[in-house]
């Protein structure tokens, strides 16, 4: 029994992404379908050349057919996706190990979420029928809870701390105002969000990720064949996930200021990734920014900072685009938007880009002092105390 | 002996003032104050609240449920079994609707007073008219319990009464209207009075009483003038206080509340009368035994009216549909599935939750598995009577809810387990960490008429 990981294994080779948007004139099948022209473009392939497929989408649609019916994909296998916000993450997992375990040369993973046309705001949840005592709230009250918890625990001013975390807001938008990808490409202040009405505890609408219709996808292929597509892949070091039990909301001892299913998953990535140091070891991160809290707490459960220490840390620039760690230099779900079933993709198209160096000029970050040109991907789905985290990091060498 | 072993009124936290209904519709309204049921009551999880304080006042468990309401959440299928399963009473008690008028409600209470069984009579209301109108400024909101039985635990003894009967149209309501229609007044007044001085004078002879014998007396009804001007008619000595001035009148309810009332401070060998005039007119007398001088009632009648908070007019009408305002842009919760909450009844009536026989770990909702991967090893715990503390809490402007914002806590219960819950009864500004709360059983929304019955917490005041 372990959790070996496939280090070296599997290489992307190819990907895309379209602008994150409220596509109105644009279907889930669009979508789709500009997408992977995008990603075959990148990798130089045709859709045939493609031997299985990993289509992942959270409520946009059922079944592989959504995916094998509009890209008239003949005579291939396509399997539907699901994991909540993760589900984009979820969909390249399963696709690298499909290519790993030799059954297939060349898979992709797509991931699409067609949100706006739904008529109403935020993201909503397709209804499973129910005794009717489920929870009701909102993300956005469900993460609000960890302000003042962080807060009391850290001895940190709520006052203070409501400004840290709107200066995560203010990084993100700086960096999507520099990625023609992002749906939000205006600079804000966090000065400017904390003066904004509160909506869910202390947290305004724009500590909420945006909403947005988007797609991206990639394509994997053996390690060893890498470079018979592509000069530069990247490869896969690392691909962690963990499904919670849900304690958090049962159990009194969870406090609401870590995001153990996410400390978890990294533990078990940087294991596979042979990781000791990961804020010196990584050169950059995409991390899932649902809220801005969620993304104080990360620094921490992914061993960015020391525990009670990313507040100050995010006060000192650590995380911003030319700090030590760059994080979420593509602007995050705060600039994107949240496809729910593109957003995992989505991050990754980001380090696609920056590891190699390919960014845009304006954000590309500065790899030049780094010994190991490595990225990592951090994707969750749920709430805190009842969720599933993704971690993925990827490498341009083979060790 | 036979009468009353335990019994339960419930007043709701909310209160209209009624000169706010004059100060903003610029007439009705008037002098006081109303009770006010909450966007997430209704008479039948009124009736559970009383129904929870008549049964914590006694080891006895009924063998009968009767529920009377004016404002029943349905028709065609009955309000009482909702009662019996939040209140956890046994299969082999039966759960029986008694709707319609304030007379089934007395009714109710004579067909278990007249039987053998042990019966829990619930009377649950919620009183409204049209704006400005007599109804809405007289009316309240609240339940009652009486639990009737017989033995040595009976605190109220049965001692009989009268009863007198005629047909007139005072008020009336068609099926599917909301509010009523009043005859004038001086008619039902006249009417009223003879049948009261009749029933009354019926009910000392049957019963072998004078006037002087009689404690006190509530005489309550939805005619109010009627009862003021003929209550002091009846040569009792002492009528108690109807309690319309601060909580209005609950209809149904109001005969079992000011019962509850006047026996949270009755003394052993007080014989109390409770008159009620309802298309007619019965007297029930009630002599207070010595085991009422052991019997404290959990939560009582005149706590409950002083521990209250008020609500805006405007907020009272949207909260009875009169006022229909814009809700949050997310969908509407669809409706519960009916074979899912028959099966998990325990948990959602019951809040009956389950704890590891191994490690003591609580589990809300209750679990199969326990941490270390047994299966069904598990004890199954109540918890509608735990008292918990609020470890944190938000408030959610963006959810969708019946009246937003919605105020949601992490609740930590004393003896364990955590529960993260909308809390009632809050305005959004008074919560706080540390806070202690108790359970309390609530409708939660309507899903395509479907009343979504769950538990909420609520600030223990």
């Amino acid at each position: 029994m372990g959790s070996h990981g496939i280090k070296d294994q599997v290489a992307i080779i190819g990907m895309g992404c379209i602008p994150f948007r409220e596509h109105w004139d644009a279907s889930l099948d669009d979508l789709l379908i500009d997408a992977a022209a995008l990603t075959f473009e990148s990798a130089g392939l045709a859709k045939d050349d493609v031997d299985a497929y990993w289509f992942g989408t959270s409520q946009s649609a059922a079944s592989g057919l959504a995916l094998s019916m509009p890209l008239k994909i003949e005579g291939k296998p396509v399997t539907r996706v699901e994991n909540y916000c993760a589900t984009g993450s979820e969909a390249l997992r399963q696709a690298c190990y499909a290519v790993a375990s030799g059954a297939y040369d060349v898979a992709m993973a797509i991931g699409a979420e067609k949100v706006k046309d739904g008529g109403y705001q935020g993201l909503n949840a397709f209804p499973i029928p129910h005794d009717g005592t489920k929870r009701s709230l909102t993300a956005a009250g469900m993460y609000s809870l960890i302000l003042p918890a962080y807060a009391q625990k850290h001895g940190v001013d709520e006052d203070e701390l409501r400004m840290v975390v709107a200066k995560i807001a203010e990084k993100n938008h700086y960096n999507g105002a520099r990625n023609p990808l992002a749906q939000f490409r205006r600079e804000t202040s966090a000065e400017l969000i904390c003066s904004m009405a509160a909506v869910a505890g202390r947290l305004s609408v724009f500590d909420c990720a945006g909403v947005a219709d988007g797609a991206a996808a990639a394509i994997v292929v053996r390690a060893e064949d890498a470079h018979k597509y592509c000069a530069d892949p990247l490869y896969v070091k690392a691909l962690a996930f963990v499904s919670g039990t849900g304690s958090g909301v049962t159990d009194p001892n969870y406090d609401f200021t870590s995001l153990p299913e996410c400390k978890m998953a990294a533990d078990d990535a940087y294991a596979q990734a042979g990781i000791t140091d990961p804020r010196s070891e990584i050169a950059m991160a995409e991390v899932h920014d649902c809220f801005t809290p969620t993304e104080l707490l990360l620094m921490e459960d992914l061993g960015f900072s020391e525990p009670g220490q990313a507040w100050s840390d995010i006060l000192e620039g650590t995380f911003n685009l030319d700090g030590a760690l760059p994080v979420n230099p593509d602007g995050g779900l705060k600039a994107f938007g949240h496809p729910v079933g593109a957003s995992g993709l989505r991050m990754h198209y980001e380090l696609w880009l920056q590891l190699r160096g390919k960014a845009h000029e304006e954000r590309q970050i500065d790899l030049s002092a780094r010994e190991r040109k490595l990225g990592l991907v951090h994707n969750l789905g749920g709430y805190p105390g009842e969720m599933v985290g993704f971690v993925s990091i990827l490498g341009t060498e083979v060790d | 002996m036979r009468g009353i072993i335990s019994y339960g009124g419930y007043v709701p936290y909310r209160r209209l003032d009624r000169s706010e209904i004059t100060a903003v519709m610029g007439s009705g309204g008037g002098a006081g104050t109303r009770s006010v049921a909450s966007f997430d009551e209704d008479t039948t999880t009124m009736g559970v609240e009383a129904g929870r304080l008549a049964l914590a006042g006694s080891e006895t468990t009924p063998d009968k449920l009767f529920f009377s309401s004016v404002s029943p959440t349905y028709f065609d299928r009955t309000n009482a079994t909702g009662v019996h399963a939040a209140l956890r009473l046994p299969l082999g008690t039966s759960a029986v609707d008694m709707l319609g008028s304030q007379r089934s409600a007395i009714g109710a209470l004579d067909a278990a007073l007249d039987s053998s069984s042990t019966a829990l009579v619930i009377a649950a209301d919620m009183r409204t008219g049209r704006p400005t109108s007599g109804d809405e400024t007289a009316g309240g909101d609240g339940a009652s319990a009486l639990l009737v039985g017989s033995g040595d635990d009976v605190i109220a003894e049965d001692l009989g009464g009268a009863v007198a009967t005629a047909e007139f149209v005072d008020r009336w309501r068609e099926p599917g209207d909301a509010t009523s229609k009043l005859w004038e007044e001086r008619f039902g007044e006249v009417v009223y009075g003879q049948l009261a001085a009749r029933a009354w004078a019926d009910a000392l002879d049957s019963c072998g009483l004078q006037n002087s014998d009689v404690s006190i007396a509530a005489v309550t009804g939805l005619h109010g003038r009627a009862i003021t001007r003929t209550a002091s008619k009846l040569g009792v000595e002492s009528v108690a206080d109807d309690l319309t001035a601060v909580i209005g009148n609950t209809g149904a309810a109001h005969p079992g509340l000011l019962l509850a009332s006047m026996l949270d401070t009755a003394n052993p060998g007080d014989i109390v009368a409770l008159v009620t005039y309802a298309d007619g007119v019965q007297v029930r007398f009630f002599r207070a035994t010595d085991a009422i001088a052991g019997h404290a009632s959990k939560r009582p009648v005149a706590a409950q009216i002083a521990n209250a908070g008020s609500v805006p007019y405007a907020k009272f009408l949207s909260w009875r549909g009169i006022l229909e305002v814009e809700p949050p842009r997310r969908p509407e919760p669809d409706r519960p599935s009916s074979s899912a909450a028959y099966r998990n009844e325990d948990w959602k009536f019951g809040l009956v939750a389950s704890r590891d026989q191994e490690s003591a770990e609580m589990f809300l909702p209750p679990s199969r598995v326990s941490p270390d991967g047994g299966i069904d090893q598990m004890d199954r715990i109540a918890m509608a009577d735990a008292v918990g503390t609020i470890s944190a809490f938000t408030i959610d402007k963006l959810v969708y809810s019946p009246s937003p914002p919605v105020v949601f806590g992490i609740i930590d219960f004393d003896g364990g387990g955590r529960l993260p819950i909308e809390i009632a009864d809050v305005d959004a500004d008074e919560v706080k960490v540390g806070d202690k709360v108790e359970m309390t059983f609530r409708r939660l929304y309507v899903g395509d008429g479907i009343s979504n019955y769950f538990w909420k917490a609520r600030p223990l005041r």
